[in-house]
């Protein structure tokens, strides 16, 4: 499968054209140049994902790891080595289709999205340069490369959450989103390093001697690798940057912050999962602890939010909780014993990308319509839009945990995961499960029916978004609708033996009970002209519904951390010492050097004969010490 | 011996041509060059090992790799002197330009594939005395005349003393040929005294400190072509020379020239920096600058290993691309705007001339050192190779003198910085106009900075070196 390199090369390839040449060109041209080497990509990726899962099973009745490519780039020892390579594996496979569906989608929705507006082409240059670290960090063959790639996603989501430079909140996002997501890699980098140092390699199979011999090393650099994940996936309390990255385009917040990179943290811990589970369990369990809160606490965030697209964001983040729980709470590699959360974490991963980043793309097409993203501007938008209206309650139900749409299937087993592994992890998940259905139809009723804002909509009519919007939307609520019913766990498992998904007729049953119940409180809170009982109780209880809207205050406790404490009571006396010992300690050298050549300079006549001079009293000088000194 | 044969055909065929070409016609004599010089590095591109006249003459497969670089070097050369050489008062020497440069390459060729201190002698000096000339080019510039002169007399002067270093080796061994040499060579003082003087003539050509007083003046006064070959291409060949043969021959006195190394790049990386701050004019700015970045390539030479020797051939070439980025911009700046090599004219240049102004900047950035450049690396592999062999041989000199160095390579940053300020910050009101310079010089400049940027990312290169390195180095 020597091909799948085009998959890396194609988007590179077109990132550099369209950034070097990109603003001489059209407006068509550079959007078609990147869509058209994303669609190959992505037909590229539906093939090896049909030949790789084509391929027999090795005697161990698993999925062989496949390294089309590896090149050796820095060698350090004989097996120490950082490689630059492609490695094809289940997980990998599976991403690659995720990945490059979801952009292919973004890329064509953009089309519309973004059409006159001023930078079109860089646009589409960035949303290049991030297909390809993101497909580049999936199948990487080792642990640094995975690192390099990345940092990458990281500029580039950096970059696209600053697209808009002329905003200051934008501008503001992007610093956010790249200074805590690059302090929580200070983790992952140390994490590494200490892996390499102590493994002897950067590749994610390391020797058996060396394992055994690490002792309490390999869950500390498991530990602080998850640190860079949750960074990266929005893991409470590095969640921060996430609500603030909608700043950026929407298609981008669907892609980079919903479907692809926001995930990433969850696909290192899926990555590393051979190891966690046989040398790091209690680390696992801690990943499952910090997942469930997360989900939580965003969760209940969401209930309050008016932001249609901060909604979604914090719903985000509370889904990739869950897919952390899932991954977790296993207890071994065994699919049928405790093994299941790897599997249902990964088709989670697959479902919600999809779905999420429908309606991501769905929220987009109402921005587009109304000009706002409050949801005091929105209500009986359904009949305006009604292509987005249907997809985006497919999406809803299908996030609510409703059968037969996908997330039903997916969250089910994350449900059923959990109840394996502790009772109380399975009634804490289905509740929040409940919460999300709840918020979501919220977000629903307030969007598309509820109170209509009938001065604003007269005075612009919301009227469907263009077909290279819509269709978007319909090619992904149709995965979303049939996404169910595909054998994951053929596909994907934690020890790669196939596992037939077979449903817990309990755990299915109470999930959608609760999801029901969850919804009919929202159609009654929400789905009216007039809320009185949302209204009242947002009065009873105003001091919760105000922390609640100021998710928690967590923003600012961080602001006086770092303003307050690190700035104040560091940074100050650092800077006072800086300027006053070691700047005026440089300063002298500085003047000192200077004089010295001043002194120097009379040396160098310009006279040939003391040049002579030079040269032989050099001469014997040197020999002279020579013969004292040896 | 193939490599030396096809060059002084080149040489012959040039000699011809020009004799048959009207002056008028000189850019045909620029192309047939460029031709001839890149079918001379196409047909040696594969190192081969080979031996001739008994021993006199042995090229390892080492030495053929750099002979190659150093045709790449010259071609570079070649195409930043296209404009200066297309000049009404140039043009009709353009012939003897090529001639000369050629015949100093031969030179160099002979002696990094010398195995005979007389052959060596003979390329040395076949590298010397036409470099003279090339240094008196515009022989009507008083600088330029001086700058030659200053140049020859030194060059007498140090080929007076190594000489007199090889015929002490003679009068002790009773051999001129490398390998018996080695064999013989017991380390008494007069030998070491013998090999004192030979560094010396080497010394010169490297310009270390003190056998460097006559570069700034002749950096300064030569054509700023000649200038960039003397700064990059002889001081290549030279350091590369000096390393084997040091190597080689006089293996048996490793302790005393390892000394006498530490010595001298201390002084030379020091007295190279201090004297550099001080400079306005950028010609005489760089020749400091390659004074103490010779000093840095002397270091590979006090590792005394394949490795050292690896790093060597590493820091010269980086070295090479780097320098030549400078200088090219410095040339095609002094031939746009009539003769302007202050540093005070380049104020604000990045307003009129953005591409140079990077493409310099990155150079810069590449001599100083700084990452991700190329310079970074070869800076890194050469103080790596020192520290190593200390740490093999557990001498705690070693660490001192990659200290000084490390130190040093800190002020030099600041000079360096000096010019990127200038260009990027200081506000001047009639900056140097914007121009556009010729195909040939873009090209040359392209192919620099595309080194600067990637040789250091691509590994394969160092790699390369080092495995040629360990096959011609057994030891």
């Amino acid at each position: 499968m020597e091909y799948t390199i085009l998959i890396l090369l194609l988007p590179l390839l077109s990132f550099l054209v369209l950034g070097l040449a990109g603003m001489r060109m059209k407006h068509k041209l550079a959007g078609g140049i990147g869509t058209f080497s994303l669609a190959v990509v992505a037909l590229l990726s539906y093939l090896t994902a049909y030949n790789y899962f084509s391929l027999d099973r090795t005697a161990e009745g698993v999925y062989p790891t496949l390294q089309p490519w590896n090149f050796e780039w820095l060698p350090f020892t004989e097996s120490l080595h950082i490689d630059m390579g492609i490695l094809l594996d289940p997980i990998s496979v599976m991403m690659l289709v995720v990945i490059s569906t979801v952009s292919l989608m973004v890329h064509i929705y953009s089309f519309g999205y973004m059409k006159g507006e001023r930078g079109f082409q860089r646009y589409y240059a960035f949303l290049s340069l991030f297909s390809f670290s993101m497909l580049g960090l999936v199948l990487a063959t080792n642990i640094f490369q995975m690192y390099v790639f990345w940092e990458l996603v990281g500029v580039s989501s950096y970059l696209l959450i600053g697209f808009y430079y002329t905003k200051p909140e934008a501008i503001a996002a992007s610093k956010k989103a790249f200074i805590v997501t690059r302090f929580a890699d200070l983790g992952f980098l140390i994490g590494i390093l200490l892996y390499g140092y102590y493994m002897g390699t950067f590749t994610f199979t390391p020797e058996e001697t060396n394992l055994m011999g690490a002792g309490m090393i390999l869950p500390w650099a498991l530990g602080l690798m998850f640190i860079g994940g949750a960074g990266k996936s929005a893991m409470f309390p590095l969640h921060i940057w996430l609500p603030d990255a909608m700043e950026g385009p929407t298609p981008v917040s669907a892609l980079i912050h919903a479907a692809t990179m926001v995930v990433a943290g969850v696909y290192l811990v899926a990555r590393m999962f051979p190891l966690f589970i046989a040398y790091a369990p209690e680390t696992l369990h801690i990943v499952a602890y910090v997942g469930a809160f997360t989900a939580f606490y965003a969760a209940a965030v969401a209930c309050v939010q008016s932001d249609i697209k901060r909604v979604l964001a914090f719903s985000t983040i509370s889904q990739i909780g869950f897919m952390m729980v899932a991954l977790g709470v296993c207890t071994s590699a065994d699919p049928h014993h405790g093994g299941l959360g790897y599997m249902s974490s990964m088709f989670h991963l697959f479902t919600h990308a999809m779905f999420k980043a429908l309606l991501f793309l769905g929220a987009g097409c109402i921005i587009h319509a109304v000009h706002s993203n409050e949801m005091s501007a929105m209500g009986g938008l359904r009949k305006y839009m009604p292509i987005t209206h249907i997809t985006f309650l497919i999406a809803c139900l299908a996030i609510a945990g409703i059968p037969p749409f996908s997330g039903f299937f997916s969250k089910d087993e994350i449900l059923t995961a959990c109840f394996q592994f502790s009772p109380v992890m399975g009634w804490v998940m289905t509740v929040i499960a409940g919460m999300t259905a709840f918020y979501m139809f919220r977000l629903y009723y307030g969007i598309f029916w509820g109170k209509e804002n009938k001065e604003l909509h007269a005075a612009h009519t919301p009227h469907e978004s263009p077909l290279s919007m819509t269709f978007p939307l319909m090619v992904l609520a149709a995965i979303t609708v049939v996404g169910g019913f595909i054998p994951f766990g053929e596909f994907v498992s934690s020890d790669g033996q196939s596992y037939p998904i077979h449903l817990d007729k309990t755990v299915a049953i109470t999930s959608v009970i609760v999801a029901v119940v969850a919804i009919a409180l929202a159609t009654f809170m929400y789905a009216k002209e007039k809320q009185p009982v949302a209204d009242t109780l947002q009065h009873t209880f105003p001091k919760l519904w105000r922390a609640a809207y100021k998710r928690f205050y967590l923003d600012e406790i961080w602001l006086f951390i770092t303003k307050k404490i690190i700035f104040r009571c560091i940074s100050t006396p650092v800077a006072w010492f800086d300027r006053h010992v070691v700047d005026q300690f440089l300063n002298f050298m500085a003047w000192s050097t200077n004089a010295a050549g001043e002194e120097l300079q009379p040396v160098q006549s310009g006279k040939i004969q003391s040049y002579v001079m030079w040269f032989f009293g050099g001469v014997v000088v040197l020999t002279i010490l020579l013969l004292i000194l040896l | 011996m193939q490599q030396e044969v096809t060059l002084a055909l080149i040489i012959l065929l040039m000699l011809v041509a020009d004799l048959f070409v009207k002056e008028s016609n000189s850019k045909i004599l620029r192309v047939l060059a460029y031709v001839l010089l890149v079918v001379q590095i196409a047909v040696n591109i594969v190192p081969a090992e080979t031996s001739a006249f008994e021993g006199m003459y042995h090229s390892t497969q080492m030495a053929s790799v750099v002979k190659t670089i150093l045709s790449l070097g010259t071609l570079l050369v070649f195409m930043q002197a296209d404009k200066w050489l297309g000049r009404e008062d140039t043009s009709f020497k353009t012939g003897e330009f090529y001639i000369l440069t050629l015949s100093t390459l031969l030179g160099m060729f002979f002696m990094v594939s010398a195995g005979h201190f007389l052959l060596f002698y003979i390329g040395l000096e076949l590298a010397s005395i036409p470099m003279a000339c090339l240094v008196a080019f515009d022989k009507f510039r008083h600088h330029s005349a001086e700058a030659g002169v200053k140049y020859i007399l030194n060059a007498m002067f140090s080929s007076g003393i190594m000489l007199y270093g090889i015929s002490m080796v003679y009068g002790t061994c009773g051999t001129l040929y490398f390998a018996d040499a080695a064999a013989a060579l017991t380390g008494t003082p007069l030998q070491v005294l013998a090999m004192v003087f030979f560094f010396a003539g080497l010394g010169f050509k490297i310009s270390l400190v003190p056998f460097h007083m006559w570069t700034p003046d002749t950096y300064q006064g030569a054509p700023t072509t000649v200038t960039a070959y003397l700064s990059v291409i002889s001081k290549g060949a030279a350091a590369f020379a000096l390393m084997s043969i040091l190597m080689k021959v006089f293996g048996i006195m490793v302790e005393d020239w390892t000394l006498l190394l530490g010595i001298v790049i201390v002084l030379t990386i020091t007295v190279g920096n201090l004297f550099a701050i001080l400079q306005k004019d950028l010609k005489r700015f760089m020749a400091y600058s390659s004074i103490s970045q010779a000093g840095y390539i002397m270091l590979a030479v006090m590792a005394d290993s394949g490795q050292g020797v690896a790093s060597l051939v590493y820091y010269v070439v980086i070295y090479i691309v780097a320098n030549l980025a400078v200088f090219g911009v410095i040339s095609s700046i002094e031939q746009h705007s009539g003769g302007k090599v202050e540093r005070d004219d380049y104020n604000g240049l990045y307003k009129t001339n953005p591409r140079l102004t990077f493409v310099m900047t990155l150079a810069l950035f590449s001599l100083a050192g700084i990452p991700p450049f190329a310079g970074f690396f070869s800076k890194f592999f050469v103080f790596a190779s020192a520290f190593h062999t200390g740490f093999a041989l557990e001498q705690t000199g070693y660490w001192v003198v990659v200290f000084i160095a490390l130190v040093n390579t800190i002020i030099s940053l600041y000079y360096y910085l000096l010019i990127v300020k200038a260009m990027y910050i200081t506000p001047n009101d009639n900056p140097i106009p914007t121009f556009k310079s010729g195909v040939m010089e873009r090209a040359g400049l392209s192919i620099c900075l595309a080194g600067v940027v990637f040789i250091g990312l691509l590994s394969c290169v160092y790699q390369y070196l080092t495995d040629t390195a360990l096959l011609s180095w057994v030891s």
